[in-house]
């Protein structure tokens, strides 16, 4: 029988001088991506928005578990959104929404 | 124990007093505990002083650079002469297979940089390994071109830095990888870095040494070798004084 997918949501900060829209902030995510692994690579990623603060400038993504480290790569090579000037960062890992939200009520990250 | 990460190739425009505090700043909130710039061989004591100054302020342990840029290894000979005991790292810029050669072999060079994005003029074969496995050199590799290339030039130069890092572990040659960043936006996070150098085949836990262990182990030999006891390696006087044995 099919073993259950395994999920992890990260929790995002855009670093830039601009807002951007969730619409432009997932283009820039999946151009990143597709770049780096193709679209084969993009398939298995599982790659989902939960949350987007447009405000707050942060993003709450859901990735297979065992895509993390190539996920955190792609978001590492994004040096620009919307064709201005941006870097995504990672603020935490976590198995569950649940603890995600409990980790951040405990950093700097409020979401 | 908390592990600490550190960058030692940050390039802030140095004549730039905000972005060169910007980048500090942010380093220390990226997660970097040590963070070392390149100085100008002209007045290393000034900026020294200065970016020391701005480190502390941000809570951040910095260490002076220098970049040896030397179009014969003759060159290369008298600036080290010239600066091994001025600066905590020196790393050379290997712009000629002469210079990366003579670099390789010498005892006084932390850092072999290779900056040509072409593999023709990327000179780390298994020659310049095994030379690098004799004397203390760590081949250190910039993440900034991953960021900035795009397309064909990135496919080439992730598999030049592939095969460089293949050869690197075989010969023992240790790793670091730096930011090279030149701007706030071209900063990442250590574990960030970590998971780009997978782009070029290296392993988890060797890219998060590449970040932590082995620049920490450089830094701290030097410090040790500037130090007013240090006699030799392993030797350094702990006491002075009559009541002395």
């Amino acid at each position: 029988m099919r073993e259950k997918t395994r999920r992890r949501y990260l929790a995002l900060k855009i670093d830039s001088d601009q807002k951007f829209s969730q619409k432009e902030f997932m283009n820039a995510v999946w151009e990143a991506v597709l770049r780096l692994y193709g679209e084969y690579g993009a398939s298995k990623m599982g790659l989902t928005l939960i949350n987007y603060n447009h405000e707050g400038g942060w993003a709450v993504t859901r990735v297979a578990h065992t895509e993390v480290e190539r996920f955190r790569a792609a978001l590492a090579s994004i040096t620009e959104i919307a064709d201005k000037p941006a870097s995504v960062h990672v603020l935490m890992v976590s198995g569950t929404l649940r603890a995600l939200y409990r980790k951040a009520r405990t950093s700097s990250f409020k979401p | 124990m908390k592990r600490r990460f550190a960058d030692l190739h940050l390039q802030p425009k140095l004549s730039d007093d905000e972005q060169t505090e910007n980048m500090l700043r942010k380093a220390s909130e990226l997660g970097y505990r040590l963070v070392a710039v390149p100085l100008p061989t002209i007045s290393i004591d000034v900026y020294a002083k200065k970016l020391m100054a701005t480190c502390h302020e941000a809570k951040i342990d910095f260490a002076t650079r220098l970049d040896l840029k030397p179009k014969t290894a003759k060159e290369l000979l008298h600036q080290l002469r010239k600066f091994r005991r001025k600066v905590e790292v020196i790393a050379v810029v290997c712009e000629s297979k002469e210079v990366a050669r003579q670099a390789a072999k010498d005892h006084r060079v932390d850092l072999l940089n290779f900056p040509a994005i072409d593999p023709r003029e990327r000179f780390f074969d298994k020659a310049e390994a095994e030379l690098a496995s004799g004397s203390l050199a760590a081949l250190e590799i910039d993440i900034k071109p991953i960021l900035t290339l795009r397309g064909p030039a990135r496919i080439r130069f992730l598999a030049a830095l592939r095969r460089e890092v293949a050869i690197a572990e075989d010969y023992h040659v240790p790793v670091v990888i730096s930011s090279g960043a030149t701007n706030p936006l071209q900063m990442r996070k250590p574990m960030e870095t970590a998971a780009l150098a997978s782009l070029f085949d290296m392993n988890k836990p060797e890219a998060i040494k590449a970040v932590s262990t082995t620049p920490f182990s450089i830094v701290e030999r030097n410090r040790e070798k500037l130090s007013p006891n240090f006699v030799a390696p392993g030797i350094r006087i702990i006491r002075r004084g009559s009541d002395c044995p």
